[in-house]
């Protein structure tokens, strides 16, 4: 059993529709700890020590958020600045965080289309993501694609909603139980609830 | 003077020993009352004849719990409820009267007996029912409203009642009664209206209930004020007291009934700043008299006649209660009410009630019942109360848990915006106010100054008279049902007090409280207050970062020390509290010493510019690496 942990970042919960309802399942699975930055650090004095304390005892880190001007809310900046010291995250004797596997998981107001260099947006949503996988990098973690779900908005009405809360459930859960295939994932673009690699063998439903 | 005596201890005794038998055993305090009655009546012989008038006494309680249910209840909810009162409530005596009328015939009773039996059985009973529906917390779910409309209508019911009843007297009976009713003469001679015209009557009514509220509207609260102004407490209860017996009075004089009069005034006093000092002033009577008028129902049931009659009268009693229980279950499918509501309103009011005991002595009087059926009909009425907590057990054991998940799943979306019950209204309270309703939520505000009260009753504040650290008043602003307590006064002994009263009546209660140092922060903890702040500590901390920034540390760093500083302040508290001995002097404690000096070391380290100490959380993180060390550990490589 792996130890999953999600960094849960939305400053706008009121207004959420699908990622409070994911926020809600990450919350609910055993072996999951979860936690909403924005309660936890409402002024965001983040506790270094405590934040430090909690990527030690885990093996699994998610970042969970909703995309604010193609990148993460302000917390998760701030936390980065904070929490992933030198000496601590990175630099020669900074290896606390080495084998760690890491993963965004976002929604997109945007359609798909757009993120795409013909699209209005310009650029894939892999490549804006690209500072936090380069963060991973040099924190020596093991990125892995992003779960995303684009056109957010639009996702309960046109019915993309339940699958993809149903399939963030499932990969939290073969995250924890190790029977997600993590070397399959680093090679994918992008990770939707149709597409999770699950290793050979297991059943899942 | 030593029988009363004796007599009071008999039924105080039986009164405390048996309700706290029943509570314990989860039956509710009426049929412990109850039980103590057959006790001290029918089993033990401990009491005589003197319940039948100690039970008029007692029927007062009801008159007064009709005051307290007004006071609970907003004009304009009362405004929203005239169709249930009138359409539930109506429907309810009529089709109960005449279904009982139509079985009394059936059984070869004459049709004016039958429709007197009918009257009889269609009331319900008030005292038990909003007893026990207020114990369980059951009066405003929409099963406990319904019900009320219909306690209240037969209330009002029963005044038409004992003046039609006369009309069906038997001739037979009525040459036997009319001796003695001469004698009654006597009863009804406090009445203005007796052999006035009908119309002087209707005004005579009229001119009273208006009187009732106007006078409730205008005149109650400048003789409450002064009153409250005098600091003098027993003089404020004796005014409530004569409240209700004044309006009493009055409505008996008209003829109108007492409850009703005393339900309306409650209704115009709910706005007022006073109700909640009102209801804990009556409260405390209401109780005993209830609890006395249920000790006489058991104590005058009758068992030498039960015995003799047994299946008989258990025969009629479940009769009657299976009709009411059909009656109501239908009219509650008619006014679509669901779930655990519907067999609330169904079980609950299927007793007869203690305006049977009115109507049964009163038809007798009249000659309506020949007195052999009477005693019947009364061991009847006595026998359902008593099976009435039964049927809420039957409720709450088997009805509530079928529908308990279901309901659960829907409740669920729903989070009712609890409410926040705000003591002391000082500076400190008023901030705390203001946000709250600023973000829309609900507020009750107590404060022992009747002039503060007043002025933030003028901005529309919800704000009531009285001293928060009465453990009564807090109950009646709903202690049970708040979310959150704010401790705001400014007195650290009586602040503790109401802590550690709150917490013991209600565990889920999130109690935030206004300490005046530290000593008080440790003993508000100790009490169980969850959230604890010292009154000045945030504004000092203010005052510190404005002279910080004077002193030219950057606004930001200003803020992130102050962070730092208020972080680990609260933590040497959180260490420190453990340490500290209520009985034993700051002084005398060794450990607390030795681990304040600690903490202000470290404190006095950071002070001095030691970052290794304390100034090293708030300079962290944008600490750029070490780049000369990275240098050498590459050259090394």
């Amino acid at each position: 059993m792996a130890k999953v942990l999600v960094l849960f970042a939305h400053p706008g919960q009121r207004h959420s529709r699908v990622n409070i309802q994911m926020a809600g399942i990450a919350r609910s699975i055993d072996g999951v700890t979860f936690v909403d930055l924005y309660a936890e650090y409402p002024k965001l004095d983040i506790d270094i020590d405590l934040e430090q304390d909690r990527l030690l005892k885990h093996d699994v880190v998610i970042f969970q958020f909703p995309i604010y001007w193609y990148s993460t809310p302000s917390i998760l900046k701030e936390w980065q600045d904070l929490v992933l010291e030198y000496g601590f995250a990175y630099g020669h004797t900074g290896d606390k965080l080495a084998g760690k596997v890491f993963l965004p998981v976002v929604t997109a107001g945007g359609p798909d289309q757009a993120y795409s260099e013909q699209g209005s947006n310009h650029f894939r949503l892999r490549s804006l993501l690209s500072p936090l996988e380069q963060t991973a990098n040099l924190c020596r973690m093991r990125f892995i694609a992003p779960y995303a779900l684009f056109a957010a908005h639009d996702a309960g009405p046109d019915g993309r909603a339940e699958p993809h809360l149903q399939g963030y459930k499932r990969l939290l859960e073969t995250l924890r139980d190790e029977t997600f295939d993590i070397d399959a994932a680093r090679r994918l673009e992008l990770l939707s609830a149709d597409t999770l690699p699950l290793r050979e063998g297991t059943t899942h439903e | 003077m030593n029988s009363f005596i004796f007599q009071a201890f008999v039924y105080l005794l039986a009164a405390v020993v048996s309700v706290l038998i029943a509570k314990r055993l989860g039956l509710g305090s009426v049929l412990g009352y109850l039980i103590a009655g057959i006790i001290i009546g029918p089993a033990l012989h401990l009491v005589g004849n003197e319940t039948q008038d100690l039970q008029h006494f007692a029927e007062f309680g009801v008159v007064m719990m009709l005051f307290l249910v007004g006071l609970e209840l907003q004009p304009r909810a009362l405004w929203e409820m005239r169709s249930k009162l009138l359409g539930l409530g109506g429907l309810q005596v009529v089709l109960t009267s005449l279904a009982v009328m139509a079985f009394a015939m059936l059984l070869g009773q004459v049709w004016s007996v039958a429709l007197t039996i009918g009257f009889i059985f269609s009331l319900s009973s008030t005292a038990i029912v909003l007893q026990t529906l207020g114990e369980k917390g059951l009066l405003r779910s929409s099963g406990g409203q319904s019900s009320f409309s219909v306690l209240l209508f037969q209330d009002i019911a029963v005044i038409p009642m004992l003046a039609f009843i006369p009309l069906l007297a038997l001739p037979d009976l009525a040459r036997h009664a009319l001796g003695s009713n001469a004698e009654e003469g006597g009863h009804h001679s406090l009445s203005l209206v007796e052999g006035l015209p009908g119309w002087q009557v209707t005004l005579v009514t009229l001119f009273a209930v208006a009187f009732v509220i106007a006078a409730g509207h205008y005149l109650s609260r400048p003789i409450f004020r002064l009153i409250a102004k005098s600091k003098l407490r027993e003089i404020f209860t004796a005014a409530a007291l004569l409240l209700i017996i004044g309006i009493a009075l009055l409505m008996t004089v008209v003829g109108l009934s007492p409850a009703l009069g005393t339900f309306l005034a409650g209704v115009v006093l709910a706005n007022s700043e006073f109700r909640h000092e009102l209801e804990s002033d009556i409260e405390p009577f209401k109780g005993l008299l209830l609890g006395l008028f249920f000790i006489t129902v058991g104590a005058s049931i009758d068992f030498s006649l039960l015995y003799a009659q047994v299946w008989t009268v258990l025969g009629i009693t479940l009769g009657v209660m299976a009709l009411k229980a059909i009656v109501l279950f239908c009219l509650a499918f008619v006014f679509k009410l669901r779930g655990t509501d519907r067999w609330l309103f169904a079980l609950g009011l299927a007793q007869a009630g203690e305006f049977g005991f009115v109507l049964i002595s009163f038809t007798v009087q009249s000659a309506v019942l020949p007195p052999e059926l009477a005693s019947v009909l009364l061991l009847v009425v006595a026998m359902s109360m008593l099976l009435t907590p039964a049927l809420f057990i039957i409720f709450d054991r088997l009805i509530v848990p079928r529908f308990d998940r279901k309901q659960e799943d829907e409740a669920d979306e729903i989070t009712e915006p609890g409410s926040v019950i705000i003591a002391g209204l000082g500076r400190f309270g008023q901030v705390v106010n203001r946000m709250l309703l600023a973000n829309g939520y609900k507020t009750i505000v107590l404060d022992h100054q009747a002039d503060v009260i007043d002025g933030l009753r003028k901005f529309g504040v919800r704000s009531f008279f009285g001293d928060a650290s009465r453990p009564d008043l807090l109950h009646s602003a709903g202690l049970h049902e708040a979310k959150v307590l704010v401790v705001a006064i400014d007195d650290p002994d009586r602040a503790i007090e109401i802590v550690k009263h709150a917490r013991r009546e209600n565990p889920h209660i999130h109690i935030i409280a206004r300490a005046f140092d530290r000593t008080t922060v440790y003993r508000l903890y100790e009490a169980g207050a969850h959230d604890i702040v010292r009154e000045v500590f945030d504004s000092s901390v203010r005052a510190g970062g404005y002279a910080l920034k004077t002193l030219g540390m950057h606004p930001y760093d200003v803020e992130k020390s102050k962070a730092v500083f208020v972080r680990q302040d609260v933590r040497g508290l959180r260490t420190l509290a453990p340490l500290w001995k209520e009985d034993v002097a700051v002084y005398d404690n060794k450990e607390y010493i030795a681990k304040a000096k600690e903490i202000a070391d470290l404190l006095e380290k950071a002070m001095l510019g030691d970052r290794s100490a304390l100034g090293d959380n708030a300079e962290r993180g944008w600490t750029p690496p070490d780049i000369a060390a990275e240098r050498l550990e590459k050259n090394i490589d």
